[in-house]
């Protein structure tokens, strides 16, 4: 970030060209200071691999939602007699609305599953660890923003699932003690899920969280800036620099991680583009059945089941036997992971170097975690809530065990300088 | 004033004590004025006068249901099922009680006048929230007792057909159903043969005391 001199405007720094359109512009936009800082003089660990595409692509989808969303709110018409059938409108009556709106609901779908890989990044590598607290809790202030973005988009269609998949979530502030009632009452704004509510969530998907999102995104990468990324060796790189002052292990990241991230982003078109145009629903997992007929009050879905990426949370909420309880405790599995940064006590940040604990740890959270995901989906009944039950114990163990099993996990030395072998 | 090191200096020494209380009784004033700017925002999110008018009491004369017959009315977006019960169905209800989940009505949500056995202000009358407790599905009457799909011992009562959950003529539910509490009761009131559901049996009798 550019920081205006205390003494008054910055000084244009030697060499920029001070003739012709460009003298003219760098005179009047700082475009020189903003490239070196963001881009040509940020130094980046030289040993990236392919867990390091998933930030870049986080954005590249975040640009796709802004500008598919841009063109979705063109055409659909918000209100409990009209949302459907708008969207419906945009699907057969609109040229090209299928693509639009499919690239919005894939999208969102590619979101959870890019920011997914991005947060499993940070767990093997210890990138939230101390000087990265910050940037991790803002990274996760995204995903929590994301999480209430993709449940109010997933009801502006006004299906049956968004209809009841909206009463069965907002019912859960009901869960509170004392205020609860009240606090669902204001949050619907009548007495059931109905057209004020729709109009709300349309408002704060439209509006408020796509602005608050896009904050969050801008301090999230700020504060890289000041931290630097970490890396798959989880050693400083600015513990070590050249003559030059830059990082001995670090390359500018334009153009070398630019032009990687590219070819990232080519693959994932590849794959974004196949479910786009030949599977958008996903066999009902990324739009779901129940969602092609009207919200109709007087009618419940088979199973109410959230959009996958809920689900882990929704099986801990079904696993408990009271529903207060189970509310709660979803709530925790969301929050514990605002405090890894001060639950990890491991010296080192890599699984590259931590011993069997942690990485047993991590390897039976992934497993739970997914487990959940599928438990999630199914109806809550018989062997799935007591499986539900058993990886919600091993969801809960991953965190709250951290502390312990961390400091006694046996590492093994971390390296001085990057581990990396070219043209390997 | 005088200019030192570019910054604007007043000649008289500052004062510094001062200038950080008004600065903080400025900030102060300021932080209470925009928590009073938060409340129409925050007040608008409240049910609209429209929703409100939408959701006020709803009527029904029981002059005009017979006994062992059902009336649905409509409060607040909810299907309200009226049953008048027989004495045969009343005295059904008392011989189950091993069978149900929750026979006392302990877990469940009613008002505490109908927090008894027959979960009801006057027995004969069942007001109750037609919506399962286990989905939200809408239970269907099977008041006949011991029907064939629902086995020789069925005293009689509500079954929603989504995922089986059964419940007695007090809505009580049956073990073995998918739900796990019994059917939620509205605040309701009875003035004369006049059934008013939506308004608390208790403040009205406190307005009238």
């Amino acid at each position: 970030m550019v920081t205006p001199s205390s003494t008054g405007p910055s000084p244009q720094p030697a060499g920029t060209p001070t003739t012709g359109f460009k003298g003219w512009l760098y005179k009047r936009f700082p475009v020189e200071e903003f490239m070196s800082s963001q881009l040509t003089g940020y130094y980046a660990p030289k040993n990236f691999n392919i867990w390091y595409y998933f930030g870049s692509l986080a954005l590249v989808v975040l640009v796709i939602q802004l500008v598919t969303g841009i063109f979705l709110t063109m055409f659909y018409k918000v209100g409990e007699a009209t949302a459907f059938d708008s969207v419906e409108f945009i699907m057969r009556e609109v040229d090209y609305g299928w693509l639009i709106r499919y690239l919005h609901s894939t999208g969102a779908s590619f979101f959870f599953i890019v920011v997914y890989l991005h947060m499993f990044r940070a767990l093997l590598y210890g990138s939230y660890k101390a000087p990265r607290e910050l940037l991790w809790l803002f990274g996760m202030a995204v995903y929590l923003a994301l999480m209430a973005e993709a449940f109010m988009g997933y009801v502006l269609p006004w299906g049956n699932m968004s209809f009841w998949g909206a009463q069965v979530i907002v019912n859960l502030f009901g869960t509170i003690p004392g205020i609860g009632p009240g606090l669902v009452e204001w949050i619907r704004g009548d007495y059931g899920i109905a057209d004020a509510t729709l109009n709300r969530f349309f408002s704060l998907h439209v509006v408020a969280i796509p602005l608050a999102l896009l904050l969050l995104v801008v301090f999230h990468l700020v504060a890289l800036r000041r931290t630097g990324s970490s890396n798959p060796d989880g050693i400083e790189i600015k513990d070590k620099l050249g003559p030059d002052g830059h990082p001995i292990d670090g390359i500018p990241f334009h153009p070398y991680y630019t032009v990687k991230d590219v070819v990232g982003v080519g693959v994932f078109f590849i794959l974004f583009s196949i479910v786009v145009f030949f599977v958008p629903t996903f066999g009902g997992l990324f739009l779901e059945a129940p969602n092609f007929e009207p919200a109709n009050p007087l009618s419940t879905p088979e199973h109410i089941a959230p959009v996958w990426y809920f689900t882990p949370y929704y099986a801990i909420l079904r696993a408990v036997p009271d529903q207060r309880l189970g509310a709660l405790l979803m709530f925790f599995a969301v929050v514990l992971w605002l405090f890894l940064p001060w639950l990890d006590r491991s010296p080192v940040k890599s699984m590259r170097y931590r011993g069997w604990m942690s990485r047993g740890a991590l390897t039976i959270f992934v497993i739970s975690f997914l487990v959940l995901m599928y438990l999630g989906l199914q109806p809550a009944e018989g062997i799935y809530v007591a499986l539900a039950r058993i990886f919600t114990v091993f969801y809960f163990l991953f965190f709250l065990g951290m502390p312990i099993y961390t400091s006694l996990d046996p590492v093994k030395p971390v390296p001085e300088r990057l581990t990396y072998h070219a043209h390997a | 004033m005088t200019v030192q090191n570019g910054v604007i200096a007043a000649d008289d020494e500052v004062d510094s004590s001062r200038r950080k209380f008004l600065t903080r009784a400025t900030t102060a004033m300021g932080a209470v004025g925009a928590a009073f700017a938060v409340v129409p925002f925050v007040a608008s999110w409240q049910p609209s006068e429209r929703a409100r008018a939408l959701g006020a009491p709803t009527e029904l004369d029981l002059s005009k249901l017979e006994p062992g017959q059902m009336a649905i009315v409509t409060w607040r977006k909810q299907q309200i099922y009226v049953v008048h019960r027989t004495p045969q169905m009343l005295q059904l209800l008392s011989n189950h009680d091993a069978r149900l989940k929750d026979p006392e009505s302990k877990k469940s949500d009613q008002p505490d006048y109908a927090k008894n056995p027959v979960r009801s202000l006057t027995p004969e009358y069942l007001v109750l929230i037609g919506i399962c407790t286990h989905l939200g599905c809408l239970p269907k009457q099977r008041f006949e007792p011991g029907i064939p799909e629902l086995g020789a011992d069925w005293p009689g009562g509500f079954f929603c057909p989504c995922h089986g959950s059964r419940f007695d003529l007090a809505g009580r539910v049956f073990d073995g159903s998918p739900a796990s509490v019994n059917l939620r009761i509205p605040p309701y009131t009875i003035e004369g043969t006049k059934l008013i559901v939506g308004v608390d049996a208790n403040e009205k009798n406190k307005g009238a005391a």
